[in-house]
């Protein structure tokens, strides 16, 4: 387990799945109880997957002679015309989107990693010669995994999406493989896409401006509770279909999905429920700012099986049953002050007492505000609250401040040149988390829970990068 | 260079720095309530636009070698799609339109995400690249009169003005650009260009709907090879060649519905379009 823990400590651009979780919780395992070392490897994965591939695809800058901040605030977050270019199955409807414009020799790829130094530590870990906890503190020059984004279109109207992923150590991943038809009945209102995939967030750590370990992911899209048998994250990329459609500046927008209760993972391991998700968006053309005024709101309604036929003591893959429910819903927005951006964010989850390792459910919220201050196309400034609060927890002898995080990032990303055939991005960022009584999801120290479940965890990194696509 | 010119150089730059330059302030756009400010358009200019038109508007952005049609020169001040007659300058609204709207079949994709604030302000600074616009008098666009109801003699009217003045020779004679003189053809840069084929797609270069089509011919897409037909068309006239070029489209319009009706019993009464065609 901690040499997996060491593993993710190493990667430090993606951030890593919650190591306290994995460490204090029974995810994924039928009936819940202490995890396998297997299941523990795979939720691993799927987050180190999950978070890695962070989504700027100069092969359509490349594709349409268009420079990077056409579709981008600052790569890789879209701007509101990036927006409505992906929602139109990423094409630009000026009827060259079809492959047949294209040269001949065009691929549509992109590469991205992030060479980079960091510094990581974090309060009250426990080892071996400090059993009652001590700060511990990795610094040096790492790497990020590379992402490989190819995206294009295979004929009008219809779409395709592959990112196999490369870990900094080798490890290979699928982080997305889908189709995508658009247009359906020529109405923008109606697409499907089916594979594996983002869901429809509106604030995208898919297109994150964050890469620390502590900076580079959100609370809201993957806390799970201390006991949690769930594995769910809004961040993980699902498996599933999506029917969506938007007005035809995309100011309005809607996305339904049906999704196996897998979290992201291939071979149906989980039962035969499906998850259902929603998302809801208005834009409104006030002020003079950079975007703009959108409003949104989502839910997740999803299942987690617990219990399983079994062959040899050992679960049967596909076979989960009883299954248990848990929602998320919240609503965010997209505010635009001239070049300074604002995305609140505010949620509430609940899992069912069957998931929460305990006798009741257990509740939390989460709130956030992230600021970008978007001083040119080059040069942008960032900042991130974010709040976590337990309301119930599922075994009732926690204490309800067990698991709280208050997490806060700053920084700065600077653009040298504005290009259409590439780009590169030097980051700065210091990242800061406070959790009570487990280790902050970026796993960073030894990985493991403090002593008392009332103790206060501080963790912080420090980010100097070099991220570039090609 | 010499100590005061520097100073002078020094002092010009700082100016340009701090203040930008004179005319970006300066320089604004209306369309309906909104005014749009080429100072706000400066910014967004270069994050949407620089890359084909150049920093200098005139253009020659890095991507202009791989276009083709190439991006419009805004130093020029010649545009293809307006409202005002031949050779006059757009509205700030015709630009706007077609910022909104786009050009189908080329690079210049519909900026419609853009807020309409950040589209004026674009109009704004693209007005800026122009001394005529400081210049030249404010000209009213052309009157667009009502459009009389579709009817097979206006269709087979404006099939004879097609043959009459010699649409054929660059639309060819069933619209579909490849008529004798279309691959002559360049715009006002020298560089080749195509005419519209009417059997691809349902927009035209500046727009969608009958009263664009009509536009089209009466004002004529300036830096380009089409004319503008005002002297030589009446409105009614105009509108009787709206309605065939509509039979030339591959779509469900009420003018295709009509032609081909008619055309099941009369087809053998027609001449041909072209060089030896006439009137039927």
């Amino acid at each position: 387990m901690l040499k997996s823990l060491g593993r993710c400590t190493r990667l430090l651009m993606h951030g890593c799945l919650p190591a306290a979780l994995i460490v204090s919780t029974g995810a994924m395992r039928p009936g819940g109880g202490a995890p396998s070392e297997t299941s523990r490897r795979v939720l691993l994965r799927d987050y180190e997957a999950a978070v890695s591939a962070r989504r700027v695809i100069p092969a359509f800058a490349r594709k349409y002679n268009l420079p990077c901040s056409a579709c981008h605030t600052v790569w890789p977050e879209l701007s509101a015309f990036g927006q409505s270019f992906k929602d139109n199955g990423y094409q630009l409807g000026n009827d060259r989107d079809s492959p047949i414009w294209q040269s001949n020799t065009y691929w549509p790829i992109a590469m991205r990693t992030t060479p980079q130094w960091h510094l990581e530590s974090t309060t009250h870990q426990i080892t071996d010669a400090a059993p009652g906890g001590k700060t511990i503190t990795q610094v040096g020059f790492d790497l990020s995994g590379v992402d490989f984004l190819l995206l294009g279109t295979l004929y009008k109207d219809i779409t395709f999406g592959l990112v196999p992923t490369l870990d900094a150590d080798g490890t290979t991943g699928l982080e997305a493989a889908f189709v995508r038809f658009d247009n359906l009945g020529h109405s923008p209102w109606a697409n499907v896409k089916v594979g594996k995939f983002e869901l429809d967030n509106l604030l995208s750590e898919k297109r994150f401006t964050w890469l620390s370990a502590n900076g580079g992911f959100l609370y809201a899209y993957h806390y799970l509770p201390v006991g949690s048998a769930n594995n769910f994250g809004f961040g993980d990329n699902q498996i599933g279909v999506e029917f969506s459609g938007h007005s035809i500046n995309s100011y309005t927008r809607y996305s339904v999905s049906l999704l196996t209760t897998d979290d992201g993972e291939p071979g149906v391991p989980g039962g035969k429920s499906m998850d259902a998700m929603f998302t809801l968006s208005r834009a409104f053309a006030l002020g003079s700012g950079l975007g703009p005024q959108r409003f949104g709101v989502f839910g997740y309604l999803g299942h987690r099986p617990t219990a399983f036929e079994t062959s040899g003591g050992n679960p049967i893959p596909g076979t989960g049953s009883a299954n248990m429910s848990f929602v998320r819903f919240g609503a965010t927005a997209q505010l635009w002050l001239g070049n300074l951006e604002l995305i609140p964010l505010v949620s509430h989850a609940s899992d069912d007492v069957a998931l929460g390792g305990g006798t009741q459910k257990p509740a939390w919220n989460t709130a956030l505000l992230e600021t970008h201050y978007i001083a040119t196309p080059q040069l942008m400034i960032q900042g991130r609250y974010e709040l976590l609060r337990m309301s119930k927890q599922g075994d009732p002898a926690i204490p309800k401040t067990t698991g709280n995080a208050d997490a806060i990032a700053l920084g700065v990303r600077v653009y040298p040149f504005l290009f259409s055939r590439d780009g590169m991005a030097i980051h700065g960022e210091f990242a800061m988390t406070r959790t009570i009584g487990t280790v902050p999801l970026s796993g960073d120290g030894s990985g493991v829970d403090p002593a008392t479940q009332t103790t206060a965890v501080w963790s912080r990194s420090l980010l100097l990068a070099f991220d570039f696509a090609f | 260079m010499r100590p005061h010119s520097r100073l002078l150089a020094l002092l010009s730059g700082l100016g340009l720095l701090l203040g930008g330059p004179a005319v970006a302030r300066a320089q604004e756009s209306h369309v309906g309530a909104i005014t749009g400010h080429a100072v706000r358009g400066q910014q967004l200019y270069r994050r949407y636009c620089v890359g084909c038109h150049g920093k200098a508007g005139d253009g020659l952005g890095e991507n202009a070698m791989w276009i083709d049609p190439k991006p419009r020169d805004f130093t020029a001040a010649v545009f293809k799609c307006r409202s005002t007659p031949t050779g006059a300058l757009p509205t700030d609204e015709d630009l706007f339109n077609s910022v909104t709207r786009g050009f189908v079949t080329t690079n210049m994709p519909p900026w419609r995400p853009l807020t309409p604030q950040n589209r004026a302000d674009v109009v704004a600074y693209i007005k800026t690249f122009s001394a005529r616009w400081k210049t030249a008098r404010p000209v009213t666009p052309i009157t667009i009169p009502p459009e009389p109801a579709v009817n097979i003699a206006s269709i087979l009217h404006g099939r004879e003005l097609f043959q009459r003045l010699e649409c054929w020779k660059c639309h060819g004679p069933a619209g579909h650009g490849d008529g004798p003189s279309a691959h002559e053809l360049t715009d006002s840069k020298e560089n080749p260009i195509r005419p519209y084929n009417f059997e691809t797609g349902s927009r035209f270069m500046c727009g969608t709907t009958n009263q664009d089509l009509y536009r089209i011919f009466m004002t004529g897409l300036d830096g380009s090879p089409m004319p503008s037909f005002a002297d030589q068309v009446r409105p009614a006239e105009a509108w009787d060649l709206v309605h065939f070029l509509r039979t030339l489209q591959t779509l469900d319009t009420p003018e295709a519905a009509l032609w081909k009706q008619w055309l099941a019993t009369h087809a053998g009464e027609l001449k041909p379009i072209g060089p030896e065609g006439g009137q039927q």
